[in-house]
């Protein structure tokens, strides 16, 4: 082999070796995660987490079933109201856009991506949960909505700018006009990358504690309406892991593992609903 | 080729024979569509230069030129579709049995001016759903008609027999050329009056090909059919009439026999020569 061969298969194990490295301390981050979740909160996971309610401090035992619930509330409120909002956001900016305005919303989208979820909190709390005098879900849920339309509205236009233009044209040649174009064709055909994105959106609304901590609040008891205060997963595992109790610190875990759980499990669903559907070849 | 169209119906018809009182004749009509001094501007660029052009009702006017001469663009404009391209503007007047494109509705224009993509572009939907897109959005059909519609725009466009047993399939399982007659069919269901095909066979292989061009020369009993192509044999073995284009300007357009066979225009002859382009 002459030298030149050598240097180079050299080089090439050398870069797969790095690239491999660094692919498998990626995945072992999750690994790590999900592996230290179910080492210290899978012993708190029975019936009774799912089913009672959290006990005074002190006792052993109770469950998180409140905050549970009231996750799943807070955060299906949040997306009735983000989801469809960010999606017709998404949809003008792919589908009608202007020179000056389509160009400013898409700036202050991205802007609301990066505003940190703490800040998103204390303004629904300003604007919210001062003027009710009262803590509320409905609160939480709108400060969730605040950070969910953001990323829907991006990805919403991304997914829609991806559809080829000869698709459109096929559908306005038939004569079509432009909201039925959009309606029938368009958004259909990047339908499945639209709903991805929202059950991405949703995932991780759905483990922010910030936006609910002076919003929902918290809840030692059975929720009561959305106008009260509302236990949430991430604000029980906060207030667990602040606490001197070694029995509530597994609880925090075993509630991280469930709220991990929740989310994959709805991933993983979406997604072999969403694979059903006819997708567009690219190319 | 002959430059007498044989398009013309029978007219030894049982009631001639009979010696029945025959309609009146009427008047030679205008030509189905009219470009009169066309100029099209993509921003800046001017794409088409005063050109004017009729075609004929139920005749296949070819376009043709080398890459870049607006062949494409001057078709883009007869249904208005490049009205969706950014800061595109064009002057002059189309009409369409004498009126001009541009008073109409344009929906209603592009439902009677169909289009066929130089690209196959079914929709993501079933090869069934596909066809009746254009009878829905129309309104062009009932739901107990939609079957009877879409089965005679796949038999009209020769692809009944392959499709037949999966319409619920998706159209894009189809080959590249039986998606361009889906297009075909798609295009023909609503049934239009004038039909622009934008170098319909570009992408496809010569057996395909062969179809889509018999297809085009029993299209023109129902419509009148504009084709734009880069192969000079295709426009010779489809068309009644032939326009060469060139660098956005109308060099001729003459009967396609006679243009092919005694050109004009010394740069029509070069161009079909094959000595540029």
């Amino acid at each position: 082999m002459s030298n030149l061969l050598i240097w180079r298969k050299g080089v090439n194990s050398v870069m797969l070796t790095v690239t491999g490295v660094f692919t498998v301390i990626t995945v072992a981050a999750l690994f790590l995660i999900l592996g230290y979740l179910v080492y210290y909160g899978g012993s708190s996971l029975d019936w009774n987490f799912f089913t009672k309610l959290p006990l005074s401090a002190g006792e052993t035992g109770g469950g998180l079933a409140n905050a549970i619930l009231g996750s799943l509330e807070i955060v299906a409120v949040a997306a009735l109201i983000g989801l469809p909002i960010g999606f017709l956001a998404g949809v003008y900016l792919s589908e009608f856009p202007d020179k000056v305005f389509a160009p400013a919303v898409r700036y202050v989208a991205d802007l609301l991506n990066g505003i940190p979820s703490i800040v998103v909190g204390l303004l629904a709390w300003g604007l919210l949960v001062v003027p009710m005098r009262q803590f509320s879900g409905l609160a939480g849920s709108i400060a969730l909505s605040a950070m969910l339309i953001p990323i829907v509205t991006r990805q919403t236009e991304q997914f829609l700018r991806e559809v080829p233009n000869s698709l459109r044209e096929g559908a306005l040649a038939l004569g079509a006009c432009k909201w039925k174009m959009v309606a029938t064709v368009v958004v259909p055909a990047g339908s499945k990358g639209i709903l991805t994105g929202m059950i991405l959106g949703v995932a991780r609304i759905s483990g922010e504690s910030a936006p609910l901590l002076f919003t929902a609040f918290n809840n030692q008891f059975w929720n009561g309406s959305i106008m009260q205060p509302t236990a949430s997963l991430p604000v029980m595992i906060y207030f667990r892991a602040l606490s001197p109790y070694d029995d509530w610190h597994r609880q925090a875990w075993a509630a991280g593992l469930v709220l991990i759980g929740m989310v994959l499990t709805a991933n993983i669903l979406a997604r072999l609903v969403i694979a059903r559907g006819i997708s567009v070849p690219r190319g | 080729m002959s430059t007498v169209p044989d398009y013309a119906p029978e007219s030894k018809t049982a009631q001639d024979r009979k010696g029945a009182p025959l309609p009146t004749p009427t008047p030679a009509p205008g030509p189905k569509l009219r470009a009169t001094n066309v100029n099209f501007f993509y921003g800046t660029f001017q794409a088409l230069y005063d050109i004017s052009l009729d075609m004929q009702e139920h005749l296949v006017t070819a376009l043709i030129g080398p890459s870049g001469c607006g062949k494409s663009t001057f078709l883009r404009n007869l249904n208005r579709i490049n009205d969706t391209v950014r800061n595109s503007r064009m002057e002059g007047k189309i009409l369409l049995d004498n009126e001009d494109v541009r008073e109409v509705d344009v929906t209603n224009l592009r439902r009677r001016v169909g289009m066929v993509f130089q690209r196959p572009n079914p929709f993501p939907k079933s090869i069934f759903e596909n066809i009746a897109y254009g009878l829905k959005i129309n309104g062009m059909a009932k739901r107990s008609e939609m079957r009877d519609k879409v089965e005679r725009s796949l038999r009209r466009a020769a692809l009944w027999d392959e499709v037949k047993d999966k319409l619920h399939e998706s159209a894009y399982a189809l080959s590249g050329g039986q998606q361009q007659r889906l297009c075909i069919a798609r295009a023909l269901a609503v049934n239009p009056e004038v039909l622009l095909l934008d170098e319909p066979c570009s992408a496809l292989d010569p057996v395909s090909t062969a179809k889509i061009e018999e297809l085009m020369l029993q299209l023109r009993s129902s419509c009148t059919v504009a084709i734009v192509t880069h192969n000079m044999q295709q426009a010779a073995r489809v068309s009644d009439v032939t326009a060469f284009l060139l660098e956005g300007k109308l060099i001729e357009c003459r009967p396609t026999a006679q243009l092919f066979t005694n050109p004009a225009d010394p740069r029509t002859e070069a161009y079909i020569t094959g000595r540029f382009g």
